[in-house]
């Protein structure tokens, strides 16, 4: 009996494994800076040069910050899910432009509607690299500590944001 | 001489594409030392973007930048330690191809051998089983006989 149950228990555990591996994304890497401080940055705004935009101005309040790019295909993927988003206020979008050309963002921008508080421009990307950005567009969840408490890599989903993003800002609302 | 003019020609073609390649992988500046430690870091570090690849390999915009990024820290006066590090900090250990000997790596490193483990366990107890099964039968003399004559006639045959 057992010579034919093993096999079976095999094949089963591996097609297990195989199954889930199917539905794992691999570009997923997990960010080691969850539960970490957010790295400083100071950047000039994209729409005001000679303005600053850096994280410490937003402690006390839990924010998203949104790296995207107008050469980004996949952000435009994402930009009515931020447009919706910030048209109800829940929370303050921020956004880094990550290595983007100022005229080429603010136009985009201009042609698809603006659902940032301000935007950072990242232009050689340094700030990018402190944060791991490595696919853009990605969005993290700050707290009113600065600590990073989640980090979503790829276009924000409508189910994304109802599921995880907006429960936990919710929840780090207090 | 035609015959080799023709071969030269031939082979243009594939040489041309890796002088195009060779163009664009150029990056780094002056000093050649540095150029030889950001290739052997690079070697070591996982490029996110492109699955498989280091970031030596990949010609992506992603790990140019990430090229530039070490080559520019080394200049900066960085040791190989210090930039892995500095990578590890924010990608996560994941980037590194050589994974670090900590708790959660102990099944990758130690997988394999507990692999080997079970498997020299399961042929062990499997050898011992088929031997204990394995009866001796003693022959009646009927068989002895048989066997006898058989070796015999062999035997014959072999001289004939």
């Amino acid at each position: 009996m057992v010579r034919y149950l093993l096999p079976l228990a095999i094949f089963v555990v591996l097609a297990g494994f195989m199954w889930k591996g199917l539905s794992l994304n691999p570009r997923d890497v997990p960010s080691p800076l969850v539960g970490k401080p957010a790295p400083q940055f100071q950047l000039s705004q994209l729409h005001q040069a000679e303005k600053t935009v850096s994280r410490d101005a937003n402690l006390g309040k839990v924010w998203l910050l949104n790296v995207w790019a107008s050469w980004c295909v996949s952000c435009r993927q994402e930009h009515p899910v931020l447009m919706q988003l910030a048209r109800t206020g829940e929370v303050p979008i921020y956004g880094l432009n990550y290595k983007d050309e100022r005229q080429d963002a603010i136009k985009w921008l201009a042609d698809f509607g603006n659902p940032y508080l301000v935007s950072a421009h990242d232009y050689n990307g340094r700030v990018g690299v402190d944060y791991g950005v490595y696919g853009v567009p990605e969005t993290y969840v700050i707290d009113k500590q600065g600590v990073i408490r989640y980090k979503h890599t790829g276009p924000v989903t409508p189910q994304a944001l109802r599921e995880t993003i907006l429960p936990l800002v919710r929840e780090l609302k207090g | 001489m035609k015959k080799i003019l023709l071969l030269a020609l031939l082979c243009l073609p594939f040489s041309l594409p890796s002088l195009v390649q060779a163009k664009v992988a150029e990056y780094t500046s002056g000093d050649p030392e540095i150029h030889g430690r950001v290739m052997s870091v690079s070697e070591e570090l996982r490029c996110l973007v492109c699955q498989g690849q280091s970031l030596a390999d990949s010609n992506s915009d992603f790990a140019k930048d990430m090229r530039a990024q070490i080559q520019e820290m080394m200049e900066g006066g960085m040791n190989d330690r210090q930039v892995v590090d500095f990578m590890v900090q924010r990608y996560g250990d994941y980037v590194r191809y050589r994974p670090p000997f900590k708790a959660t790596t102990l099944l990758l490193w130690f997988g394999p051998f507990i692999l080997l483990g079970v498997g020299v366990a399961v042929l062990y107890t499997n050898v011992l089983r088929r031997r204990k099964q394995i009866k001796e039968i003693p022959l009646t003399d009927d068989e002895h006989r048989r066997a006898a004559e058989l070796l015999k006639e062999g035997s014959g045959e072999n001289k004939a």
